[in-house]
């Protein structure tokens, strides 16, 4: 079932039932994009909550869909809470500015950040920007590596091996190597990023690189033989080939590998940045565990919830790219 | 013509394979004159799309060559266009863009924008689908696919067309209509073609000259047929001729007689693979090169 963000097809039987088009066909329709995914939603709630309700732990009961639907609303509150300060700070920084400079025209007023923690949306923010660019930069490696190394017979078989020993490697062998190698490399006196953040982002790209470059790779080098000698005989230049015969046909193996990727990257970056510390979705965890308190649990589970539904957004985002991209519109993709 | 247009000579050709070299054709000599229609035809796997992919420059032969006015064949390009037989169109690009992007290829020197845009759409007029111009492959018939194909290979204005089975895949209507298109355009254009085929009536409708080939391994020339049938050819009128049903026995009887295929060969096999014992008895072979030859002294 293709439960895209396609939004007029899954109103289309809606539209055909008010019409009175076929009642007992577009009931059907509907029972099925929406009926069937409910029902597994209710069942899955069910068994958690049972399940729940027999786990003891030292902090108290496991949390159910209730407890942890109570948290989310609290974190959300706090969020706006904390927004609302923040606000409030720099509000009355602003109106102590302006005094100020009534007083002394020649001061130079300085802005401070808002002291305040972030918040769990902050937190989600930071891991989305870290592993987007992440991401990115794996991508802007890996896809014209691919091109070059699927080009080649002779490449592709010096290559592949490597790529293949490195491609299993876990983020957490990665990271206390990036951490060393970070905190060596990069000195600087006015840091544009944080250590933290680059830590995390270079772990996600050595974990990331990999899917996309040997689909890439693959793509490129089953290109239907056909279509290579009509490159030969038109003497197509290598870019032209590139450009025309080449990349269009390996669209879809190309994508797969990126979606691929994606995931890999999101599930790395919860990883990194909870051994590693930055800021994130993985430290929030990291610090709810540590903190121990009779509400981390289902704080937990928010994130957990959180986590996986964010990771279906980008694997969907990935899709919506792939429609755009792709010159083979009827080709089903999911 | 004291120099020919088109010439093989001697061309050989092998393929190595696990348990050594495989010769899959040997001692091809074929001259072609401008603006002939040549047809090669011959029973599956017997390698002649090996010689056109040799004539192409998508293979190159082991021994022997081919000389396309007073040149050596050492490369594939665009003087020497192929018809591919499944269209080989890219499918991402639209019917326009898939002969514009031959023609930015061959003439982006000599002709400007306006003139590129005008020959594109007189090549699709030959074939009739100017009016598909911007439809992408998938959203066309298979026929109409093939004449794109054809008009692709037109609009490079090559010295040689070659074709391989290019009807094959088609439905017996929509093939008979697109060899009379064929027909049609090179009464006009004069393009030096050669087809390669199995339809033993689309040999004998379309050709100057058939050129039987034996069964591989090792396969050669044959015979050599010329049709004299006057031009423009009728498929109607013609299916009573006796010229043209002597013409047809004749291939008939070379392919299903003296060229009789063993069954027990694999129909899928490819030259590299074909294991196929030697279907003709040697001296039958040395005859019909021997007929092959005068037949082609004949014509030249």
């Amino acid at each position: 079932m293709n439960l895209s963000l396609k939004t007029p097809g899954a109103i289309a039987p809606v539209v055909n039932l008010v019409r009175g088009e076929n009642r007992r066909e577009q009931v059907d329709i509907l029972f099925r994009t929406f009926g069937l995914p409910l029902i597994g939603l209710v069942v899955f709630l069910m068994i958690w909550a049972g399940a729940a309700a027999k786990i003891e732990t030292s902090l108290g009961q496991f949390p159910g869909p209730t407890q942890v639907w109570h948290q989310a609303e609290a974190l959300y509150a706090s969020h706006v809470a904390e927004r609302d300060k923040a606000e409030a700070f720099y509000e009355r920084q602003e109106q102590r500015i302006a005094e100020r400079l009534a007083d002394d025209p020649d001061y130079e007023p300085r802005i401070h950040d808002y002291p305040g923690k972030p918040t769990f949306f902050d937190q989600i923010i930071t891991s989305l920007i870290t592993v987007l660019s992440g991401f990115l930069i794996a991508s802007v490696i890996a896809i014209p590596v691919g091109i070059v190394i699927g080009l080649s017979n002779k490449l592709y078989s010096a290559f592949n091996p490597i790529i293949q020993i490195l491609k299993p490697v876990s983020p957490l062998a990665w990271l206390p190597l990036v951490t060393i190698v970070v905190s060596a490399v990069y000195v600087t006196d006015e840091p544009m990023f944080d250590k933290s953040f680059l830590v995390s982002m270079i772990t996600v790209v050595l974990c990331s690189l990999w899917p996309t470059m040997i689909n890439t790779a693959v793509g490129v080098n089953t290109v239907s033989s056909d279509l290579l000698n009509v490159s030969k005989v038109l003497r197509l230049g290598w870019v032209t080939h590139v450009i025309k015969i080449v990349l269009p046909s390996s669209i879809p193996m190309i994508f797969t590998g990126l979606r691929l990727s994606l995931g890999i990257a999101w599930m790395v970056l919860i990883a990194a940045e909870m051994l590693a510390q930055s800021p994130g979705l993985g430290k929030f965890v990291w610090d709810e565990f540590q903190n121990g308190s009779s509400n981390s649990l289902a704080r937990i589970m928010v994130a957990v919830l959180a986590i996986g539904f964010i990771g279906f957004l980008l694997d969907r985002g990935m899709l919506a790219l792939q429609r755009v991209v792709s010159w083979d519109k009827s080709a089903v993709l999911r | 013509m004291s120099e020919s247009h088109l010439e093989l000579s001697g061309v050989d050709i092998e393929f190595p394979t696990p348990k050594g070299p495989f010769k899959a054709l040997d001692d091809i000599n074929l001259r072609v004159d401008r603006g002939e229609f040549v047809s090669l035809i011959g029973h599956s796997g017997c390698g002649k799309s090996t010689v056109m992919n040799i004539v192409a420059g998508l293979h190159q032969a082991t021994r022997g060559g081919v000389i396309l006015d007073g040149r050596e064949v050492d490369q594939p390009g665009p003087e020497r266009a192929v018809v591919f037989q499944n269209h080989s169109l890219l499918p991402w690009l639209t019917v326009y863009q898939n002969v514009e992007l031959a023609v930015k290829r061959v003439f982006r020197k000599t002709k400007n924008r306006r003139e590129m845009r005008e020959w594109i759409d007189h090549n699709l007029a030959l074939v009739h689908m100017e009016h598909a111009a911007h439809k992408r492959p998938d959203e066309i018939s298979g026929g109409m696919k093939q004449r794109v194909g054809i008009a692709r290979a037109l609009a490079m204005q090559p010295k040689v067309l070659l074709m391989d089975e290019p009807f094959g895949a088609l439905d017996a209507l929509t093939r008979a209509h697109l060899q009379d298109s064929l027909m049609d355009i090179q009464a006009d254009l004069g393009n030096t073609v050669i087809m390669i085929t199995h339809d033993v009536d689309e040999a004998v409708l379309l050709s100057d000259r058939i050129v039987m080939m034996t069964n591989g391994p090792a396969a050669t020339v044959g015979e050599i047929l010329s049709v004299d049938l006057p031009r423009p050819r009728d498929r109607l009128a013609l299916a009573d001729d006796p010229a043209y049903n002597h013409y047809r026995h004749e291939v008939l009887t070379f392919l299903y007689e003296k060229q009789k295929k063993v069954e027990s060969a694999p129909a899928t096999a490819r030259p590299e693979t074909n294991q196929t014992p030697p279907a003709a008895p040697e001296p039958a072979r040395a005859a019909t090169g021997e007929a092959g030859r005068k037949a082609r002294e004949t014509t030249a």
